[in-house]
Protein backbone atom coordinates (compact mmCIF):
# COMPACT_ATOMS: atom_id res chain seq x y z
CA UNK A 1 0.00 0.00 0.00
CA UNK A 2 1.02 3.16 -0.80
CA UNK A 3 2.18 5.52 1.85
CA UNK A 4 -0.75 7.15 3.63
CA UNK A 5 -1.22 10.54 4.08
CA UNK A 6 -3.72 13.23 4.85
CA UNK A 7 -3.78 15.13 1.70
CA UNK A 8 -6.76 13.28 0.44
CA UNK A 9 -8.82 13.59 3.29
CA UNK A 10 -8.63 16.79 2.91
CA UNK A 11 -9.47 17.13 -0.61
CA UNK A 12 -12.51 15.16 0.51
CA UNK A 13 -13.61 17.14 3.36
CA UNK A 14 -12.87 20.59 1.60
CA UNK A 15 -15.10 19.02 -1.47
CA UNK A 16 -17.65 17.76 0.76
CA UNK A 17 -17.67 21.45 1.91
CA UNK A 18 -18.47 23.29 -0.94
CA UNK A 19 -20.54 20.60 -2.00
CA UNK A 20 -18.66 19.37 -5.29
CA UNK A 21 -19.80 15.94 -6.57
CA UNK A 22 -16.65 13.59 -6.78
CA UNK A 23 -17.16 12.91 -10.34
CA UNK A 24 -17.67 17.02 -11.32
CA UNK A 25 -14.36 17.51 -9.76
CA UNK A 26 -12.72 14.38 -11.09
CA UNK A 27 -13.79 15.43 -14.65
CA UNK A 28 -12.78 18.93 -14.21
CA UNK A 29 -8.98 18.01 -13.42
CA UNK A 30 -9.36 15.42 -15.60
CA UNK A 31 -8.74 11.94 -13.95
CA UNK A 32 -11.38 9.24 -13.62
CA UNK A 33 -13.94 9.15 -10.68
CA UNK A 34 -12.37 5.94 -8.94
CA UNK A 35 -9.38 7.30 -9.11
CA UNK A 36 -9.98 10.78 -7.24
CA UNK A 37 -11.64 8.35 -4.94
CA UNK A 38 -8.33 6.08 -4.17
CA UNK A 39 -6.84 9.72 -3.92
CA UNK A 40 -9.25 10.68 -1.26
CA UNK A 41 -8.88 7.64 1.00
CA UNK A 42 -5.28 8.33 1.05
CA UNK A 43 -5.15 5.30 -1.08
CA UNK A 44 -2.77 6.80 -3.51
CA UNK A 45 -0.12 9.86 -3.34
CA UNK A 46 -0.56 12.73 -5.01
CA UNK A 47 1.34 15.78 -5.70
CA UNK A 48 2.48 18.54 -8.39
CA UNK A 49 -0.08 19.44 -10.81
CA UNK A 50 -2.85 17.50 -9.84
CA UNK A 51 -2.45 18.85 -6.37
CA UNK A 52 -2.64 22.69 -8.31
CA UNK A 53 -5.24 22.05 -10.26
CA UNK A 54 -7.14 20.15 -7.60
CA UNK A 55 -6.90 23.21 -5.67
CA UNK A 56 -7.58 26.01 -7.61
CA UNK A 57 -10.70 23.93 -8.61
CA UNK A 58 -11.91 24.04 -4.22
CA UNK A 59 -10.44 27.53 -4.30
CA UNK A 60 -7.95 26.64 -1.82
CA UNK A 61 -4.19 26.99 -1.75
CA UNK A 62 -1.88 23.64 -2.76
CA UNK A 63 -0.39 23.97 1.01
CA UNK A 64 -3.53 23.67 2.46
CA UNK A 65 -4.36 20.12 1.31
CA UNK A 66 -0.77 18.80 1.45
CA UNK A 67 0.70 18.06 4.78
CA UNK A 68 2.84 20.35 6.99
CA UNK A 69 0.29 22.07 9.51
CA UNK A 70 -0.65 18.78 10.38
CA UNK A 71 3.00 17.56 11.26
CA UNK A 72 3.36 19.05 14.56
CA UNK A 73 -0.22 17.70 15.24
CA UNK A 74 0.88 14.06 14.64
CA UNK A 75 4.22 14.14 16.51
CA UNK A 76 2.19 15.71 19.83
CA UNK A 77 -0.63 12.86 19.55
CA UNK A 78 2.08 10.59 18.71
CA UNK A 79 4.00 11.56 21.97
CA UNK A 80 0.67 11.38 23.93
CA UNK A 81 0.17 7.82 22.60
CA UNK A 82 3.24 6.60 23.75
CA UNK A 83 2.43 6.48 27.75
CA UNK A 84 -1.14 5.00 27.42
CA UNK A 85 -1.55 1.15 25.94
CA UNK A 86 -5.33 1.84 24.21
CA UNK A 87 -3.84 4.66 22.15
CA UNK A 88 -0.77 2.59 21.13
CA UNK A 89 -2.78 0.01 20.12
CA UNK A 90 -4.60 2.37 17.51
CA UNK A 91 -1.58 4.52 16.55
CA UNK A 92 -1.84 3.51 12.96
CA UNK A 93 -5.02 4.84 12.75
CA UNK A 94 -4.20 8.51 13.85
CA UNK A 95 -4.16 9.98 10.56
CA UNK A 96 -7.80 8.66 10.28
CA UNK A 97 -8.35 10.57 13.83
CA UNK A 98 -6.63 13.19 12.55
CA UNK A 99 -8.41 13.38 9.66
CA UNK A 100 -11.94 13.54 10.32
CA UNK A 101 -11.45 14.99 13.55
CA UNK A 102 -9.38 18.38 13.22
CA UNK A 103 -11.08 20.34 15.94
CA UNK A 104 -10.92 17.32 18.65
CA UNK A 105 -7.70 16.12 17.95
CA UNK A 106 -5.74 19.78 18.35
CA UNK A 107 -8.33 20.24 21.32
CA UNK A 108 -6.18 16.82 22.41
CA UNK A 109 -2.59 18.30 21.34
CA UNK A 110 -3.60 21.41 23.17
CA UNK A 111 -4.48 19.77 26.05
CA UNK A 112 -1.39 17.32 26.07
CA UNK A 113 0.94 20.48 25.57
CA UNK A 114 -0.55 22.17 28.27
CA UNK A 115 -0.49 19.08 30.51
CA UNK A 116 3.32 18.60 29.81
CA UNK A 117 3.71 22.56 30.45
CA UNK A 118 2.63 22.38 33.79
CA UNK A 119 3.72 18.91 34.84
CA UNK A 120 7.28 20.93 34.21
CA UNK A 121 6.51 23.55 36.17
CA UNK A 122 5.50 21.86 39.06
CA UNK A 123 8.86 20.01 39.20
CA UNK A 124 10.74 23.16 38.97
CA UNK A 125 8.37 24.56 41.69
CA UNK A 126 9.16 21.60 43.55
CA UNK A 127 12.37 21.48 43.07
CA UNK A 128 13.61 25.16 43.88
CA UNK A 129 11.47 24.54 47.41
CA UNK A 130 13.31 21.36 48.55
CA UNK A 131 16.73 21.69 47.03
CA UNK A 132 16.90 25.62 46.35
CA UNK A 133 20.45 26.62 48.55
CA UNK A 134 19.71 30.28 47.96
CA UNK A 135 16.67 29.64 50.29
CA UNK A 136 18.19 27.48 53.08
CA UNK A 137 20.99 29.57 53.20
CA UNK A 138 19.45 32.74 53.46
CA UNK A 139 17.16 31.19 56.35
CA UNK A 140 20.08 29.54 58.32
CA UNK A 141 21.43 33.38 57.98
CA UNK A 142 18.17 34.76 59.35
CA UNK A 143 17.97 32.36 62.71
CA UNK A 144 21.76 32.62 63.48
CA UNK A 145 21.48 36.47 63.71
CA UNK A 146 18.19 36.00 65.35
CA UNK A 147 19.78 34.03 67.70
CA UNK A 148 22.65 36.25 68.64
CA UNK A 149 20.38 39.37 69.04
CA UNK A 150 17.78 37.63 71.15
CA UNK A 151 20.71 36.05 73.45
CA UNK A 152 22.46 39.32 74.07
CA UNK A 153 18.99 41.62 73.95
CA UNK A 154 18.17 39.08 77.16
CA UNK A 155 22.14 39.54 78.73
CA UNK A 156 21.38 43.45 78.37
CA UNK A 157 18.17 43.05 80.02
CA UNK A 158 18.43 40.32 82.60
CA UNK A 159 22.03 41.15 84.09
CA UNK A 160 21.27 43.94 86.43
CA UNK A 161 25.12 44.61 87.60
CA UNK A 162 26.84 44.06 84.00
CA UNK A 163 30.52 45.47 82.92
CA UNK A 164 30.61 48.78 81.08
CA UNK A 165 32.75 47.39 79.10
CA UNK A 166 31.01 44.36 78.53
CA UNK A 167 27.49 46.05 78.31
CA UNK A 168 29.59 48.45 75.67
CA UNK A 169 30.84 44.93 73.71
CA UNK A 170 26.84 43.98 74.05
CA UNK A 171 25.26 47.08 72.42
CA UNK A 172 28.11 46.44 69.57
CA UNK A 173 27.42 43.16 68.57
CA UNK A 174 23.54 43.60 68.59
CA UNK A 175 24.11 46.75 65.94
CA UNK A 176 26.06 44.42 63.85
CA UNK A 177 23.80 41.64 64.21
CA UNK A 178 20.38 43.43 63.79
CA UNK A 179 22.71 45.03 60.33
CA UNK A 180 23.08 42.13 59.60
CA UNK A 181 19.70 40.75 59.94
CA UNK A 182 17.88 43.49 57.71
CA UNK A 183 20.22 42.84 54.92
CA UNK A 184 19.71 38.93 55.20
CA UNK A 185 15.99 39.47 55.24
CA UNK A 186 15.84 42.10 52.53
CA UNK A 187 17.61 39.27 50.20
CA UNK A 188 14.97 36.81 51.08
CA UNK A 189 11.97 39.07 50.48
CA UNK A 190 13.34 40.08 47.17
CA UNK A 191 14.04 36.57 46.05
CA UNK A 192 10.41 35.43 47.33
CA UNK A 193 9.07 38.38 45.50
CA UNK A 194 10.86 37.02 42.76
CA UNK A 195 10.10 33.82 42.93
CA UNK A 196 5.92 34.44 42.80
CA UNK A 197 6.26 36.73 40.14
CA UNK A 198 7.71 34.33 37.62
CA UNK A 199 5.03 32.67 35.40
CA UNK A 200 4.36 29.20 35.81
CA UNK A 201 4.37 29.11 32.18
CA UNK A 202 8.37 30.24 31.78
CA UNK A 203 9.53 28.48 34.77
CA UNK A 204 13.12 29.01 33.85
CA UNK A 205 15.02 32.13 33.22
CA UNK A 206 16.43 30.43 30.02
CA UNK A 207 12.45 29.88 28.54
CA UNK A 208 11.78 33.27 30.14
CA UNK A 209 14.33 34.46 27.69
CA UNK A 210 13.19 31.95 24.72
CA UNK A 211 9.26 33.17 25.12
CA UNK A 212 10.50 36.71 24.97
CA UNK A 213 13.33 36.18 21.73
CA UNK A 214 10.44 34.22 19.82
CA UNK A 215 7.58 37.15 20.53
CA UNK A 216 9.80 39.64 19.42
CA UNK A 217 10.77 37.85 16.02
CA UNK A 218 14.27 37.24 16.79
CA UNK A 219 15.20 40.94 15.82
CA UNK A 220 15.17 43.88 17.72
CA UNK A 221 14.69 47.61 15.19
CA UNK A 222 15.98 49.64 18.06
CA UNK A 223 19.22 48.06 18.14
CA UNK A 224 19.87 48.83 14.75
CA UNK A 225 19.25 52.16 14.76
CA UNK A 226 22.88 54.69 14.21
CA UNK A 227 22.31 55.34 18.22
CA UNK A 228 21.15 52.03 19.42
CA UNK A 229 19.43 51.87 22.65
CA UNK A 230 20.85 50.65 25.75
CA UNK A 231 20.25 47.13 26.07
CA UNK A 232 19.26 47.37 29.64
CA UNK A 233 16.24 49.94 28.80
CA UNK A 234 15.01 47.72 26.25
CA UNK A 235 14.90 44.55 28.65
CA UNK A 236 13.60 47.04 31.14
CA UNK A 237 10.59 47.80 28.67
CA UNK A 238 9.77 44.24 27.90
CA UNK A 239 6.92 42.86 29.75
CA UNK A 240 8.10 39.21 29.07
CA UNK A 241 11.46 38.99 31.33
CA UNK A 242 10.36 39.40 34.88
CA UNK A 243 13.04 37.65 36.43
CA UNK A 244 16.65 39.03 37.36
CA UNK A 245 17.97 35.86 36.04
CA UNK A 246 16.13 36.16 32.37
CA UNK A 247 17.25 39.84 32.53
CA UNK A 248 20.84 39.50 33.26
CA UNK A 249 20.98 36.80 30.30
CA UNK A 250 18.90 38.90 28.20
CA UNK A 251 20.92 42.23 28.26
CA UNK A 252 24.05 39.96 27.74
CA UNK A 253 22.10 38.63 24.42
CA UNK A 254 21.28 42.24 23.78
CA UNK A 255 24.72 43.61 23.87
CA UNK A 256 26.01 41.15 21.72
CA UNK A 257 23.27 42.32 19.41
CA UNK A 258 24.22 45.39 19.51
CA UNK A 259 27.79 45.14 19.10
CA UNK A 260 27.04 42.38 15.85
CA UNK A 261 24.60 44.69 14.32
CA UNK A 262 27.60 47.82 14.71
CA UNK A 263 30.05 45.36 12.69
CA UNK A 264 27.56 44.10 10.21
CA UNK A 265 24.81 46.62 9.83
CA UNK A 266 21.55 45.61 8.76
CA UNK A 267 21.41 46.71 5.13
CA UNK A 268 24.92 46.01 3.96
CA UNK A 269 24.50 43.08 5.65
CA UNK A 270 21.66 41.94 3.82
CA UNK A 271 22.67 43.13 0.64
CA UNK A 272 26.22 41.05 0.84
CA UNK A 273 24.33 37.94 2.31
CA UNK A 274 22.15 37.94 -0.85
CA UNK A 275 24.79 38.32 -2.85
CA UNK A 276 27.04 35.61 -1.57
CA UNK A 277 24.17 33.11 -1.23
CA UNK A 278 24.27 33.08 2.78
CA UNK A 279 27.86 31.88 2.67
CA UNK A 280 28.83 32.38 6.31
CA UNK A 281 32.33 31.92 4.95
CA UNK A 282 32.39 35.31 2.60
CA UNK A 283 30.66 37.08 5.15
CA UNK A 284 33.09 36.61 7.93
CA UNK A 285 35.48 37.57 5.65
CA UNK A 286 33.68 40.42 4.36
CA UNK A 287 33.00 42.24 7.57
CA UNK A 288 36.18 41.10 9.11
CA UNK A 289 34.18 39.03 12.39
CA UNK A 290 33.90 35.03 13.12
CA UNK A 291 31.65 32.49 12.26
CA UNK A 292 29.58 32.67 15.07
CA UNK A 293 28.94 36.04 15.27
CA UNK A 294 27.82 35.98 11.25
CA UNK A 295 25.46 32.73 12.17
CA UNK A 296 23.95 35.16 15.03
CA UNK A 297 23.51 38.08 12.50
CA UNK A 298 21.71 35.80 9.63
CA UNK A 299 19.61 34.49 12.37
CA UNK A 300 18.51 38.20 13.01
CA UNK A 301 17.49 39.15 9.49
CA UNK A 302 13.78 39.08 9.60
CA UNK A 303 11.67 36.95 7.42
CA UNK A 304 10.34 39.47 5.47
CA UNK A 305 13.71 41.19 4.24
CA UNK A 306 15.06 37.50 2.91
CA UNK A 307 12.39 35.53 1.89
CA UNK A 308 12.75 32.80 4.59
CA UNK A 309 13.34 32.19 8.08
CA UNK A 310 16.71 31.17 8.94
CA UNK A 311 17.29 29.00 11.99
CA UNK A 312 20.05 28.55 14.71
CA UNK A 313 20.71 26.69 17.69
CA UNK A 314 23.61 27.16 20.02
CA UNK A 315 24.79 24.90 22.78
CA UNK A 316 27.77 24.91 25.40
CA UNK A 317 30.22 22.62 26.61
CA UNK A 318 28.20 19.84 27.95
CA UNK A 319 25.69 20.32 24.76
CA UNK A 320 22.90 21.84 26.60
CA UNK A 321 21.10 23.71 24.21
CA UNK A 322 21.55 27.41 24.83
CA UNK A 323 19.42 29.35 22.65
CA UNK A 324 16.60 28.35 19.91
CA UNK A 325 15.34 29.93 16.94
CA UNK A 326 13.37 27.38 15.39
CA UNK A 327 12.52 26.94 11.96
CA UNK A 328 9.71 25.70 9.75
CA UNK A 329 9.98 21.86 9.53
CA UNK A 330 13.11 21.64 11.84
CA UNK A 331 11.48 21.58 15.13
CA UNK A 332 13.75 22.48 18.35
CA UNK A 333 13.26 19.96 21.51
CA UNK A 334 11.97 22.04 24.52
CA UNK A 335 12.66 19.95 27.64
CA UNK A 336 14.22 16.66 26.05
CA UNK A 337 18.37 16.38 24.50
CA UNK A 338 18.44 16.69 21.03
CA UNK A 339 19.39 14.55 18.14
CA UNK A 340 23.35 13.64 18.43
CA UNK A 341 23.95 13.45 14.98
CA UNK A 342 23.53 17.36 14.22
CA UNK A 343 26.45 18.70 12.72
CA UNK A 344 25.89 21.18 16.08
CA UNK A 345 27.80 18.29 17.84
CA UNK A 346 30.36 17.31 15.54
CA UNK A 347 31.25 20.90 15.35
CA UNK A 348 31.61 20.89 19.18
CA UNK A 349 33.62 17.83 19.12
CA UNK A 350 36.21 19.65 17.20
CA UNK A 351 36.63 22.97 18.21
CA UNK A 352 37.56 25.63 15.52
CA UNK A 353 37.09 23.11 12.67
CA UNK A 354 33.54 24.32 10.72
CA UNK A 355 31.01 22.06 9.52
CA UNK A 356 28.85 22.15 6.68
CA UNK A 357 26.30 19.30 5.65
CA UNK A 358 23.05 19.05 3.82
CA UNK A 359 20.49 17.26 6.48
CA UNK A 360 17.46 15.91 5.94
CA UNK A 361 14.80 15.59 9.05
CA UNK A 362 13.00 12.51 9.32
CA UNK A 363 9.07 12.05 9.13
CA UNK A 364 6.62 12.09 6.83
CA UNK A 365 7.68 15.08 4.40
CA UNK A 366 11.46 15.15 4.59
CA UNK A 367 12.78 18.41 4.30
CA UNK A 368 16.43 19.60 3.56
CA UNK A 369 18.13 22.25 5.17
CA UNK A 370 22.04 23.12 4.96
CA UNK A 371 23.33 23.35 8.09
CA UNK A 372 26.54 25.03 9.31
CA UNK A 373 28.30 24.54 12.74
CA UNK A 374 31.13 26.15 14.70
CA UNK A 375 32.66 25.58 18.00
CA UNK A 376 34.65 28.28 19.09
CA UNK A 377 36.38 28.62 22.14
CA UNK A 378 37.49 31.29 24.82
CA UNK A 379 39.31 32.08 27.77
CA UNK A 380 36.82 34.78 29.45
CA UNK A 381 38.62 33.95 32.92
CA UNK A 382 42.19 34.54 31.50
CA UNK A 383 44.86 32.38 29.67
CA UNK A 384 45.14 29.87 32.75
CA UNK A 385 41.08 29.71 33.63
CA UNK A 386 38.67 27.24 32.27
CA UNK A 387 38.15 27.26 28.28
CA UNK A 388 34.36 27.99 27.72
CA UNK A 389 33.05 26.69 24.50
CA UNK A 390 30.22 27.94 22.58
CA UNK A 391 28.99 25.82 19.34
CA UNK A 392 26.19 27.41 17.25
CA UNK A 393 24.46 25.65 13.86
CA UNK A 394 22.69 27.72 11.41
CA UNK A 395 19.80 26.33 9.75
CA UNK A 396 19.50 27.78 6.16
CA UNK A 397 16.25 26.16 4.55
CA UNK A 398 16.50 24.86 1.24
CA UNK A 399 15.17 27.91 -0.98
CA UNK A 400 17.67 30.10 0.36
CA UNK A 401 21.00 27.39 0.40
CA UNK A 402 22.60 27.33 -3.24
CA UNK A 403 25.10 24.64 -2.52
CA UNK A 404 24.86 21.40 -4.61
CA UNK A 405 22.79 19.10 -2.71
CA UNK A 406 24.32 14.96 -2.38
CA UNK A 407 22.41 12.72 -3.53
CA UNK A 408 22.20 11.28 0.12
CA UNK A 409 21.79 14.02 3.47
CA UNK A 410 22.36 13.56 6.56
CA UNK A 411 19.69 11.84 8.03
CA UNK A 412 18.95 13.26 11.53
CA UNK A 413 15.93 14.48 14.02
CA UNK A 414 14.70 16.28 16.74
CA UNK A 415 14.72 14.22 19.59
CA UNK A 416 15.54 10.38 19.77
CA UNK A 417 11.56 9.87 21.63
CA UNK A 418 9.84 11.35 18.47
CA UNK A 419 12.40 10.43 16.03
CA UNK A 420 10.92 7.45 13.55
CA UNK A 421 14.49 6.21 12.20
CA UNK A 422 14.41 3.08 14.15
CA UNK A 423 18.00 1.42 12.81
CA UNK A 424 19.93 5.30 14.26
CA UNK A 425 23.19 3.87 14.92
CA UNK A 426 23.31 7.31 17.53
CA UNK A 427 20.04 6.08 19.11
CA UNK A 428 19.81 7.05 22.86
CA UNK A 429 16.39 5.62 23.70
CA UNK A 430 13.73 3.55 22.00
CA UNK A 431 11.78 5.95 19.81
CA UNK A 432 7.55 5.65 20.50
CA UNK A 433 7.42 6.23 16.36
CA UNK A 434 10.01 3.31 15.40
CA UNK A 435 6.54 0.50 15.41
CA UNK A 436 4.54 3.15 13.42
CA UNK A 437 6.37 3.17 10.42
CA UNK B 1 35.64 22.48 91.37
CA UNK B 2 35.93 23.95 88.19
CA UNK B 3 33.44 23.07 85.40
CA UNK B 4 34.41 23.13 81.79
CA UNK B 5 32.59 23.39 79.02
CA UNK B 6 33.38 23.62 74.94
CA UNK B 7 31.21 25.24 72.63
CA UNK B 8 31.61 24.31 68.97
CA UNK B 9 30.35 27.08 66.99
CA UNK B 10 31.34 29.50 64.27
CA UNK B 11 29.07 32.44 64.59
CA UNK B 12 31.62 35.14 66.90
CA UNK B 13 28.27 37.26 68.87
CA UNK B 14 26.40 33.86 69.42
CA UNK B 15 29.89 32.71 71.41
CA UNK B 16 29.98 35.79 73.32
CA UNK B 17 26.65 35.79 74.81
CA UNK B 18 26.87 31.68 75.36
CA UNK B 19 30.08 32.74 77.02
CA UNK B 20 28.92 35.34 78.81
CA UNK B 21 25.96 33.04 80.44
CA UNK B 22 28.44 30.51 81.33
CA UNK B 23 31.02 32.14 82.58
CA UNK B 24 28.84 34.06 85.47
CA UNK B 25 27.59 30.85 86.68
CA UNK B 26 31.32 29.83 87.24
CA UNK B 27 31.56 27.69 83.67
CA UNK B 28 35.01 27.95 81.97
CA UNK B 29 34.10 28.66 78.76
CA UNK B 30 36.57 27.28 75.92
CA UNK B 31 35.55 27.92 72.20
CA UNK B 32 36.02 26.36 69.00
CA UNK B 33 35.07 27.75 65.67
CA UNK B 34 36.28 25.12 62.57
CA UNK B 35 34.42 21.48 62.22
CA UNK B 36 37.35 19.98 60.77
CA UNK B 37 39.62 20.25 63.40
CA UNK B 38 37.19 19.83 66.66
CA UNK B 39 37.29 16.26 67.07
CA UNK B 40 41.30 16.77 67.42
CA UNK B 41 40.40 19.30 70.27
CA UNK B 42 37.58 17.11 71.92
CA UNK B 43 39.31 14.11 72.00
CA UNK B 44 42.78 15.89 73.19
CA UNK B 45 41.01 17.30 76.24
CA UNK B 46 37.55 16.44 76.81
CA UNK B 47 35.37 19.10 78.72
CA UNK B 48 32.39 18.03 80.87
CA UNK B 49 29.98 19.52 78.42
CA UNK B 50 30.14 20.00 74.68
CA UNK B 51 27.50 22.47 73.05
CA UNK B 52 27.72 21.68 69.62
CA UNK B 53 26.36 23.63 66.39
CA UNK B 54 25.23 21.43 63.31
CA UNK B 55 25.88 24.06 60.52
CA UNK B 56 29.73 24.73 60.65
CA UNK B 57 32.64 24.98 58.67
CA UNK B 58 34.87 22.26 57.89
CA UNK B 59 32.64 19.69 58.79
CA UNK B 60 28.96 19.37 60.53
CA UNK B 61 27.94 18.59 63.59
CA UNK B 62 26.46 15.38 63.36
CA UNK B 63 29.84 14.17 61.89
CA UNK B 64 31.52 14.98 64.60
CA UNK B 65 29.28 13.73 67.17
CA UNK B 66 29.35 10.43 65.11
CA UNK B 67 32.89 10.30 65.50
CA UNK B 68 33.40 11.24 69.10
CA UNK B 69 30.97 8.59 69.97
CA UNK B 70 32.93 6.18 68.39
CA UNK B 71 35.71 6.99 70.76
CA UNK B 72 36.24 5.03 74.13
CA UNK B 73 37.70 8.69 75.29
CA UNK B 74 34.35 10.36 74.29
CA UNK B 75 31.57 8.11 73.55
CA UNK B 76 29.88 9.16 76.84
CA UNK B 77 30.33 12.38 76.80
CA UNK B 78 27.23 15.02 77.51
CA UNK B 79 26.58 16.72 74.27
CA UNK B 80 23.91 19.70 74.10
CA UNK B 81 23.76 19.73 69.76
CA UNK B 82 22.15 23.38 68.71
CA UNK B 83 20.70 23.82 65.23
CA UNK B 84 18.95 26.04 63.34
CA UNK B 85 16.74 23.97 61.40
CA UNK B 86 13.87 22.94 62.17
CA UNK B 87 12.62 19.91 64.56
CA UNK B 88 12.06 16.56 62.21
CA UNK B 89 14.96 15.36 60.59
CA UNK B 90 17.61 17.30 62.44
CA UNK B 91 16.28 15.90 65.37
CA UNK B 92 15.62 12.47 64.39
CA UNK B 93 19.40 12.77 63.58
CA UNK B 94 21.00 13.90 66.56
CA UNK B 95 18.79 11.39 68.47
CA UNK B 96 20.45 8.26 66.03
CA UNK B 97 23.82 9.41 66.45
CA UNK B 98 23.93 9.77 70.05
CA UNK B 99 23.13 13.36 70.95
CA UNK B 100 22.31 13.63 75.32
CA UNK B 101 20.32 16.81 74.62
CA UNK B 102 18.53 18.84 71.34
CA UNK B 103 18.02 22.34 71.47
CA UNK B 104 16.85 24.67 68.51
CA UNK B 105 18.24 28.37 67.41
CA UNK B 106 16.76 30.65 68.60
CA UNK B 107 17.04 29.53 72.32
CA UNK B 108 16.79 31.39 75.86
CA UNK B 109 19.75 31.89 77.90
CA UNK B 110 17.96 30.47 80.46
CA UNK B 111 17.45 27.44 78.87
CA UNK B 112 21.12 27.17 77.75
CA UNK B 113 22.40 27.28 81.41
CA UNK B 114 20.08 24.99 82.79
CA UNK B 115 20.31 22.60 80.06
CA UNK B 116 24.20 22.59 80.22
CA UNK B 117 24.02 22.17 84.51
CA UNK B 118 21.85 19.54 83.84
CA UNK B 119 24.09 17.85 81.48
CA UNK B 120 27.19 17.59 84.12
CA UNK B 121 24.99 16.54 86.73
CA UNK B 122 24.22 13.93 85.14
CA UNK B 123 20.77 14.28 84.57
CA UNK B 124 20.14 13.43 80.95
CA UNK B 125 21.17 10.25 79.95
CA UNK B 126 22.06 9.43 76.09
CA UNK B 127 18.91 9.62 74.40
Amino acid sequence: MARTSLTGSRIRERRTMVGRKQADLARAVGISPSYLNLIEHNRRRIGGKLIRDIARELGVEPAALTEGAEAALLTTLREAAANDAGATEELPRLEEFVGRFPGWARLLAETRQRATDLAHSVEVLSDRMTHDPFLSASLHEVISTVTAIRSTASILAETRDIDPEWRDRFHRNMAEESARLAESAEALVRYLDEASSTEFTASTPQEELDTWLRESGFHFADLERALPMEPATLVKRSEAIRSSAAGAMAVSHLTRYRKDAEHMPLAAFQEAATASAFDPAALAARFDVNLTAVFRRMASLPKDRVGAEIGLVCCDGSGTLTFRKPVDGFPLPRYSAACPLWPLYQALSRPMAPVRRWVELGGRNPRRFLAYAVCQPSQPAGFDGPQVLEAAMLILPQELAQVPEPEQPLELGTSCRICPRAACAARREPSIMAEVF
Amino acid sequence: MSKRVLLVEDEPNIIEAIRFILSRDGWSVETHLDGATAVDRIVAAPPDVLVLDVMLPGKSGFDILKEIRADPATAALPVLMLTAKGQGRDRELAERYGASCFMTKPFANAEVLKTVNALKSGAFGRV
